[in-house]
């Protein structure tokens, strides 16, 4: 039952119920295989796309504003069209994927370690730490996701010198965007650490001798991550759209790095000039990525959900 | 077995005096404020003295809200004493907290009543085991631990290799058997047994409780055996303590407790062991529940249920005093003589034990 | 007639990896008046049939086979609103947790004449005073006063004397009580069972008592149902059954009580534990762990034999060689 090499593991994880909830919904496989387009797309971008949108040296003025390839017009090395400045929109948009996956990634790999941590920490150690870092959680809380983002991104750029804005702008979203959405995290991990606290095991190894950081660390941590991989599958998805917001506001990347989010507000300003495809398509992409690790996330929810077998 | 130090023929290897702890219950201090109320508490566990002779088992007997798991986990270090002190060989280990000082709490492991949360279920079950060994540094390689983790999983009747399984992959008796392997791989020589096997069914309680037995006769353990099951204890027991609302009623050799009841309430728990035998005999079960512990009656706590209460009795605490055959029991009535009578009208509970197959 | 009759039952549960059998071909009848212990250990299926009675198995539990006749009429395959109407007024129960067996938001009060009126014809001002009735009936001081608190003003004890009476009420001729008296404390223990008992008796209303603990059953019914590993082991009248037991596992499951009195050595003890219902061994059930095994115990399911006043379902008297 517990053959601990890779193909027994794999075998294993082939026959779990978790498997077989995955392989009955149909809406998730199509979901994750979205998904896994989307993100080999991105990932090899600089190998699959036709074209460098921004290899300024291959630009050809002549060939900018030109409609989808399958319309009169077109052009089939462009299967997308193209913007004003002649950049092929398939390949922004693989290129933005890039950027959109990286930043969402990012984000919450950084939200889920600190509020994980803060959470653990809280709900271990109790007392004041709790109450400080519970009420810092409030806070943030009261304000909308969108406004304490652009408090963070705001006064990073005050402190960086603006030659470095463009350069900095792909950190300073991760910053902005993680350092936002922690506090989920933290209150769902701090609740499952005040349960876990009160349980017998770890009584048990308070009575074998064993010190408090390493009963929260060996103990506590691995039974409370459970609702951390969901949280975090839903929230890659608001951290995108919250990046992509940024991003149209024109407060996130820029023109020369854009991810979808600038695609959609620079082609935004061509919509009703005719050349609508510059900001279809990567709205479609957004809408496509978020939708599928919306349905991906909800599906994980139910299915590691005990109560719900 | 270790050479303990301080080590007397005849010491009592764990000696309890005045242990007491109080909860405090009061609403938050705003609400006290605005409102009006006292501050309150909780006597979970007032004034208890216990003794504990070396390679013996003491057992604690009583219902809901008696404090007998408080005690445990006081002994244990789990929780710290409002007042009083607690020995072990010698050494007042009141203030230690668990697992400090090292050399001292080692010789002490604790066994828990729920098998299912007892052990980590993230953990794979050799590692609960070599917990303590790591933590103690008692192995020098990890084929010495390897080896040790399985020799403790064969001791308690289970399988090497099952110490590559994880929990939930075996039933409530084999779970505890892993949380028995686990307390006795430090070799200690005092275990806390909190309600073990109230958790399981009574076929497997039979195999748990023998595997206990015979590990005291083998590793020469003291056992402090908490239990609300009278017939469990008269099988572990050397002496049993019976408590009620955080004091001692009476402690006795156990074959006199049974024999001989001098507490009423100890005379009320003997009742509502289940017969049997099917003698048929007439019960009249004793009205009225434990009461509410922060409330508790004053004097005597189980004045509002005692057949033979008297003023006194609702006035004035009554202190334990020994009696023949070394008992020893809190009780006005008995110091009195008043409970002649009902001694005469209590069970016959000496039957010879038949062998069912 | 008996007043109920349960044969063949067989309740399953479909799952992924097949379908698992909680309750396999267990028959038995209750009298009228007549108090029948069900007893066995985790895992069982004493407390599924109990339920398939009652009709309220969790889905995707469900029976799968055999028919339940209460006064002759099958109840087992009647419709959700058809069941509703039998019980309360037909089919009593009582339930192991009183906390979660009463609302909290409603009135002790309130839950008893809901239920009265229900079933019986009564204005509101009769049903109260028949609540009232009650809750003296079942032993609760100032019940004029009491009736208008809340469950959590009860104690554990009073709770479950209220979950008595509401199971009675109605006035049923069938009571299920599944494990009634193991959250409470012992000296509560005896004083709830005593009072079923004597309701029971008064009212000449059957119960049948699903619990694992022995001494309960010697207290409390007139005859046992052994139960191992989903199937009947033994039944039989209480007195003979727990003094004298046909079935190796009864005898084994006596013999591993800790009595009062002289202590041994040793307790009997049944080695291994009672197979998960995916590992059910082949032939006897309970072959693997029988002290008294032989050779076709493994090939052959026994069929349960009349043995003494009772029955037992063990090839050592189905007249098979050994």
């Amino acid at each position: 039952m517990s053959d601990t090499s890779f193909t027994g593991r794999l075998r294993s994880f082939a026959d779990s119920d978790l498997f077989y909830s995955f392989r009955r919904s149909r809406t998730t496989v199509v979901a994750a295989v979205a998904l896994t387009l989307l993100f080999v797309g991105a990932v090899f971008a600089p190998l699959i796309a036709p074209h460098n949108p921004f290899d300024i040296a291959n630009l050809n003025l002549l060939d900018s504003e030109l409609p989808p390839s399958w319309l009169e017009g077109g052009n089939p090395a462009y299967w997308l069209g193209t913007d004003t400045q002649a950049r092929d929109v398939l390949s922004s948009i693989l290129y933005g994927l890039r950027i959109s996956l990286f930043v969402g990634f990012a984000s919450v790999i950084l939200a889920a370690v600190l509020g994980v941590f803060l959470g653990l920490l809280g709900g271990f150690v109790g007392g004041i730490v709790d109450a400080v870092i519970m009420r810092v959680a409030d806070v943030l809380l009261s304000f909308p996701a969108i406004l304490v983002a652009l408090l963070i991104n705001g006064v990073m750029r005050g402190i960086l010198p603006a030659n470095q804005h463009e350069s900095a702008a792909i950190l300073v979203l991760v910053l902005a965007i993680g350092l936002t959405n922690w506090v989920q995290y933290a209150r769902t991990v701090r609740g499952s650490t005040l349960v876990e606290r009160q349980r017998e095991y770890v009584q048990a190894a308070r009575t074998i001798g064993v010190g408090r950081l390493r009963i929260m660390l060996t103990h506590i941590l691995p039974n409370v991550l459970g609702p951390v991989l969901v949280i975090g599958t839903i929230n890659l998805g608001m951290a995108v759209l919250t990046e992509a917001t940024l991003s149209f506001l024109g407060v996130g990347m820029p023109a020369t790095q854009p991810s979808l989010g600038t695609l959609i507000r620079v082609g935004n300003e061509y919509l009703f000039s005719g050349i609508w495809w510059v900001v279809i398509f990567p709205s479609a992409t957004l809408a496509v990525l978020v939708l599928a690790v919306n349905l991906i996330g909800d599906w994980l929810r139910d299915a590691l959900n005990p109560k719900l077998r | 077995m270790t050479d303990a130090p301080n080590a007397t023929a005849g010491a009592p290897l764990l000696q309890v005096k005045g242990l007491k702890k109080h909860f405090a219950m009061s609403k938050p201090f705003l609400n006290r404020l605005l409102e009006g109320g006292e501050t309150q508490t909780v006597k979970a566990v007032d004034g208890l003295d216990l003794e504990i002779p070396r390679g013996k088992t003491l057992s604690l007997v009583g219902e809901s809200g008696c404090g007998k798991s408080t005690v445990a986990r006081l002994i244990m270090g789990l929780s710290n004493p409002t007042g009083g002190r607690i020995v072990f060989d010698g050494t007042d280990i009141s203030r230690a907290p668990a697992g400090q000082p090292a050399a001292i709490r080692r010789r002490m492991q604790m066994i828990f009543q729920d098998p299912y949360a007892s052990l980590n279920p993230r953990w794979r079950v050799g590692d609960i085991i070599a917990e303590p060994l790591r933590t103690y540094g008692l192995c020098e390689t990890r084929e010495a631990e390897r080896r040790e983790v399985d020799r403790l999983l064969e001791f308690v009747g289970l399988n090497a290799k099952d110490g590559d399984k994880f929990p939930h992959e075996f039933s409530g008796g084999q779970r505890q058997r892993i949380s028995i392997a686990r307390a006795i791989s430090t070799k200690p020589e005092f275990l806390v047994c909190d309600e073990p096997t109230s958790a399981l069914d009574v076929s497997v309680q039979a195999q748990i409780l023998n595997l206990m037995r015979e590990m005291q006769r083998e590793l020469g353990l003291t056992y402090l055996f908490i239990s609300h099951d009278l017939a469990v204890v008269n099988f572990m027991s050397d002496w049993i303590g019976v408590m009620y609302l955080g004091r001692l009623v009476e402690v006795s050799p156990a074959a006199e407790l049974f024999a001989n009841p001098r507490h009423p309430y100890t005379r009320l728990l003997l009742d509502t062991i289940p017969d049997l035998d099917m003698s048929k005999r007439d019960r009249q079960p004793v009205a009225g529940e434990v009461p509410n512990p922060i409330n508790p009656p004053t004097g005597c706590h189980f004045h509002p249920r005692c057949p033979l209460a008297n003023d006194r009795c609702r006035r004035e605490a009554p202190a334990l005093r020994v009696y023949d055959g070394d008992a020893r029991a809190s009780c006005h009535a008995a110091e009195e003589g008043r409970d002649a009578t009902a001694i005469a009208a209590q069970v016959p509970v000496a039957r010879p034990h038949q062998a069912a197959v | 007639m008996a007043l109920l009759e349960v044969e063949n039952l067989k309740v399953e549960f479909p799952t992924r990896r097949g379908v698992l059998t909680a309750v396999d071909n267990v028959s038995f009848s209750v009298e009228q008046g007549e108090i029948l212990g069900v007893v066995g250990e985790s895992g069982a299926g004493k407390s599924m049939t109990g339920a398939a009675v009652i009709g309220l198995l969790e889905p995707p539990g469900r029976i799968g086979g055999g028919q339940i006749r209460l006064d002759g009429k099958r109840i087992d395959n009647l419709s959700p609103d058809e069941m509703r109407r039998i019980r309360g007024r037909h089919i009593g129960a009582v339930f192991q947790d009183p906390l979660t067996s009463l609302n909290p938001l409603f009135t002790v009060g309130e839950q008893l004449v809901e239920t009265i009126r229900t079933h019986l014809p009564m204005s509101a001002a009769e049903a109260r005073k028949r609540a009232i009735e009650w809750l003296a009936e079942v032993g609760i001081p100032a019940p004029d006063m009491r009736i208008d608190q809340y469950p959590h003003q009860f104690s554990g004890g009073m709770r479950q004397r209220v979950v008595i009476a509401l199971a009675l009420c109605a006035e049923p001729r069938l009571i299920i009580a599944d494990e009634p008296t193991t959250a409470l404390d012992v000296s509560v223990q005896a004083q709830i069972i005593g009072l079923l008992k004597r309701i029971c008796r008064e009212r000449n209303a059957a119960a049948i008592l699903v619990t694992h603990d022995m001494g309960v059953i010697a207290e409390t019914a007139d005859r046992v149902a052994v139960m191992y590993a989903g199937r009947l082991a033994e039944i039989g009248p209480v007195a003979r059954v727990l003094q004298n037991p046909s079935h190796p596992y009864t005898a084994g499951l006596m013999g591993s009580i800790p009595r009062v009195g002289p202590r041994p050595d040793r307790l009997i003890q049944i080695e291994g534990s009672m197979p998960r219902l995916t590992d059910i061994p082949g032939g006897c059930a309970f072959n693997p762990r029988c002290p008294k095994a032989f050779a076709q115990c493994h090939r052959v399911r026994p069929e349960l034999r009349p043995v003494a006043d009772g029955a037992a379902a063990c090839l050592l008297y189905d007249g098979v060689t050994q």
